[in-house]
């Protein structure tokens, strides 16, 4: 098939960026979305232009990496998917695909496609962790879990930190994201020790890197390539207030 | 070049906890005066950088990922071994290292397999405290699977998605530290050389890839955990991103390279679809346990799926080939990756072919459906089943899934001893970047294993015996001031210069796949002597033209997807052709290694113990110069050597 492209080009960070028009021909209906921007790369690069930058890397949907706004929808179209395991076939020839890096304050343009995604990390870094030296565990199996406890943490855990739910937001809110690494490691026993401090900790960085309140749109889980559920911010608003109201009586950190 | 392999002395059983007692220890009020550099975020680079953080030494981690949580380890999908025995079915730590030594068709070093099975049980333990959701059973305990080539049931995962959660783990481990401020982080950094100062490593050298500043590092030591060298084959199961440079770099500094001909095709991934493509995607082997892998028995009905003039359900169940289960009985379609694969590949070059291509074999679930139901494969395998779908358009519930090896893993790598310190001292490698523990085959889930047994539980160790020895006063005396870091500084900028101003005709990408298709054919699933010797004559043909007709577009000054792609073909195209020399003087066939003019009647792979037990290992001598053979003798004390046979 045929296609024509409208992508983001933005030379730097603070560079003004604009949409350019390209066109790409032959596209197989067997490849993906980002071999198909490959194909434009080569073509770009045969004519001496610089090819688009884009982040991408294990393109089997997991590393999270990928992080594109297609025809308006981070990650394209097809849902539960990420740009790299979105497959041709759900084009048609002579379409035209309107391409865009996430856009969302906290997450600024590093170069065309490429946006800076760092204040997921720091996130992290401020509460998403279970303390556990290496070399102090007890056995795996000293505190058994319900097969519920654990279906339900994996679910929260399958979070990509991509950072579509983001994107997706009218607000750029953050909830998902960090709702579901709250989700995850409050409902296991070996993480209700540092939870309400982990909560607070990191809704504190959430809102300090910018990110917006969550107004239950619902754009974030409708984007999200891993189906994380709603129900993941339900559980960090429940979280949170438990933890402001002991941390009101008694400081929690 | 001194190939000391330091095993300590004494039982195999006692050799670790020993080795432990002997290491030299550093004050914990010393340890802040150390700075450790650690090179790759994945399960081996983000554990050991979380875990040396946590005794107190300063580390500076470095990925060229934007996040340290992108890692390839991300995308291990089956699972993780430990012999734990929660089954009780006979496993133990001598089974599990058996195991690992006989899957790896003895070619590995006792030792350090001894060690890896010993410390798996704490693996298991270390990530339940860290928070990954193991997949467990109602009673609220650990569930486990069988797992390719494996009899008893050692295996842990979290859904398809393993690795994923491992690697998770690890980084909010590593994540804490950085919070802390114990670990720099360096995201969008890859490393291009390593810094020697009076012999031992001192530091790095490195380009941060979204400004493009080239910069320099000191440290007391250095740990690559870099990954391994599939990409050489431009089609790979690995990211985009991996590559061999930090590896080969450190090799050109003097770091024996061993074994690079022991790479691993995996049997079960998606066939290819047309030359556009830019990566291929395993579908987990755990598919093997449920799955049964067939093609028509009569070429002439093989010929009629390819075209779409027959259902593969259509076909009559005494039409069908289950060839694992006919020529392995006892493994059947869990046999090991290397013998599936080779199988497959037999198949299809009789003809028997499916898939557009003729390159491919069904992994049919028909019957697993009927016995257990659509819900409970479901549960087991969903998400690679909606992956498969997404990828080929057909719904494996009601078809049979298509399958054909692909390159997976390597398990040749730096040479290591069993500090896994590598020739260099001060340099060590961890994870799939080393040689030790799979010898020329790696069996099933155990790349995560050793990933995490490198970084949670013997770097720590063997890094601060490394920083003891040489004593609290050498702490952090070497500062990027040093001549050696100019000179390693200017030689990459040269190096940078030069890609940018060939000025040819033809795209670095170009070049990897011309670079792939060679050793693929060549050094791929079958090698011959004249096929390698042909293919040595070619990629030097191929190094020339690189750096005579290269194009790069674009600068320096920021990201430039072209320039790093350069830099990393460029040193694929030398390392293929080390790749090509190993597999031309190993004159056997051992694991993944197949030299067609040593193989059984039937086929079967013919391994040389008495001239060929040792690991080979690589000196490099310059650019021009034939590199130098070295010889690390594989000792056998506790395994007798035996015909691998899964009959």
């Amino acid at each position: 098939m045929d296609l024509t492209l409208k992508v983001w080009r933005q030379k730097s960070a603070n560079s003004t960026g604009a949409f350019e028009t390209y066109g790409v021909k032959d596209v197989s209906e067997g490849s993906s979305f980002l071999e198909m921007l490959d194909t434009l790369s080569e073509d770009l690069v045969e004519k001496g232009k610089e090819p688009v930058a884009f982040d991408h890397d294990c393109r089997e949907g997991i590393c999270g990496s990928c992080s594109m706004t297609i025809n308006g929808i981070p990650h394209g179209p097809e849902k539960a998917t990420t740009a790299c395991q979105l497959h041709m076939r759900h084009f048609h020839d002579g379409q035209t695909i309107t391409i865009e890096p996430w856009r969302a304050k906290p997450f600024p343009v590093i170069k065309d496609l490429v946006v800076d995604r760092s204040p997921f990390d720091r996130i992290i870094q401020s509460g998403g962790f279970i303390t556990s030296r290496a070399g102090s565990a007890v056995d795996a199996n000293a505190i058994p879990i319900s097969k519920a406890t654990a279906d339900y943490a994996m679910d929260a855990a399958a979070c990509i930190g991509c950072g579509a739910c983001v994107a997706a937001c009218p607000n750029a809110s953050a909830m998902l994201f960090t709702g579901a690494k709250v989700s995850h490691m409050n409902s296991l026993p070996q993480g209700k020790a540092e939870k309400d401090r982990r909560t607070l900790a990191m809704v504190t960085t959430m809102d300090g890197e910018g990110f917006g309140g969550c107004t239950n749109v619902g754009e974030c889980e409708a984007a999200c390539p891993k189906s994380i559920s709603l129900d993941m911010i339900a559980h960090l608003n429940r979280d949170y207030a438990t933890a402001q109201v002991k941390n009101f009586f008694k400081p929690v950190a | 070049m001194n190939l000391d392999s330091k095993i300590p002395e004494g039982p195999l059983s006692k050799k670790w906890s020993s080795h432990k007692f002997n290491m030299k220890l550093v004050n914990p009020s010393n340890r802040r005066k150390y700075k450790v550099i650690v090179v790759g975020s994945g399960l081996a680079g983000g554990a050991a950088a979380a875990s040396l953080a946590e005794q107190g030494y300063n580390v500076s981690c470095f990925c060229y990922q934007d996040s340290p949580r992108r890692a390839h380890s991300i995308a291990a999908q089956g699972g993780i071994n430990a012999s734990k025995n929660y089954q009780n079915d006979g496993d133990s730590v001598h089974r599990l290292f058996y195991d690992t030594v006989k899957g790896g068709d003895y070619r590995s070093r006792e030792a350090n397999v001894y060690r890896l099975s010993e410390v798996s049980s704490d693996i298991i333990d270390q990530c339940v405290a860290n928070g990954v959701p193991f997949a467990r059973e109602y009673g609220g305990l650990l569930a486990n699977r069988s797992f390719g080539g494996a009899q008893v049931s050692r295996t842990f995962y979290a859904r398809g998605q393993t690795g994923q959660q491992l690697l998770l783990g690890a980084y909010s481990a590593l994540s804490k530290q950085i919070g802390l401020g114990k670990v720099k982080m360096f995201n969008r950094h890859e490393m291009l050389d390593l810094v020697k100062v009076d012999g031992h490593a001192k530091g790095i050298i490195v380009r941060n890839m979204a400004t493009g500043e080239v910069s320099r590092h000191a440290s007391d030591a250095v740990v690559l955990a870099t990954g391994g060298y599939g990409n050489v084959f431009f089609l790979s199961t690995n990211a985009q991103g991996c590559n061999v440079t930090a590896a080969y770099r450190a090799h050109k500094r003097g770091a024996g390279m061993a074994n690079p001909c022991y790479t691993q095709i995996h049997p079960t991934c998606i066939p290819v679809h047309g030359d556009k493509q830019s990566k291929l995607t395993l579908m987990s082997e755990s598919l093997r346990n449920d799955g049964r892998i067939w093609t028509p028995k009569d070429a002439e009905v093989a010929a009629m799926i390819r075209k779409g003039e027959t259902d593969p359900n259509l076909v009559a169940e005494d039409d069908r080939d289950y060839f694992l289960e006919r020529k392995y009985p006892s493994f059947g379609n869990l046999a090991p990756r290397d013998i599936s694969s080779r199988a497959a590949k037999e198949a299809c070059d009789e003809g028997r072919g499916v898939a557009s291509t003729g390159l491919g074999v069904f992994l049919d679930f028909r019957d697993a459906i009927k016995r257990d139901g659509q819900s409970t494969i479901k549960e087991r395998y969903g998400n690679l089943f909606d992956m498969y779908q997404c990828i080929t358009g057909d719904n494996p519930y009601q078809t049979p899934m298509m399958i054909f090896p692909a390159v997976h893993y390597t398990m040749g790598g730096l040479w290591v001893d069993y500090n896994l310190q590598s020739t260099i001292p001060g340099m060590f490698v961890g994870g799939e970047a080393n040689f030790s523990d799979h010898g020329a085959n790696r069996l099933g889930a155990s790349a995560l294993m050793q990933g995490l047994s490198d970084g949670y539980f013997v770097l720590p160790y063997t890094v601060g015996n490394y920083l003891g020895e040489q004593g609290v006063a050498a702490a952090g005396k070497v500062t990027t001031e040093h001549p050696a870091f100019a000179e390693a500084e200017a030689n990459v900028k040269a190096r940078i210069d030069k890609f940018l101003s060939i000025g040819g005709t033809e795209s670095p990408r170009s070049f990897h796949k011309r670079l792939g298709h060679i050793i693929w054919e060549q050094c791929g699933m079958a090698r011959s002597k004249e096929g390698l010797e042909g293919a040595i004559k070619d990629l030097q043909a191929l190094r020339k033209e690189f750096w005579t007709n290269l194009r790069v577009v674009g600068d320096a000054d920021g990201i430039n997807p072209e320039l790093e792609r350069a830099g990393r073909v460029a040193d694929f195209i030398e390392f293929g052709e080390l790749m090509c020399r190993d597999a031309l003087m190993r004159e056997e066939s051992c694991g993944g290694h197949f030299r067609v003019e040593h193989q059984t009647e039937d086929g079967e792979a013919l391994r040389d113990d008495e001239n060929f037990a040792f690991a080979g290992v690589w000196e490099y001598k310059g650019d021009d110069v034939d590199p130098q053979l070295h010889k690390e003798s594989l000792i056998y004390e506790n395994v007798k050597l035996a015909t691998r046979s899964y009959k």
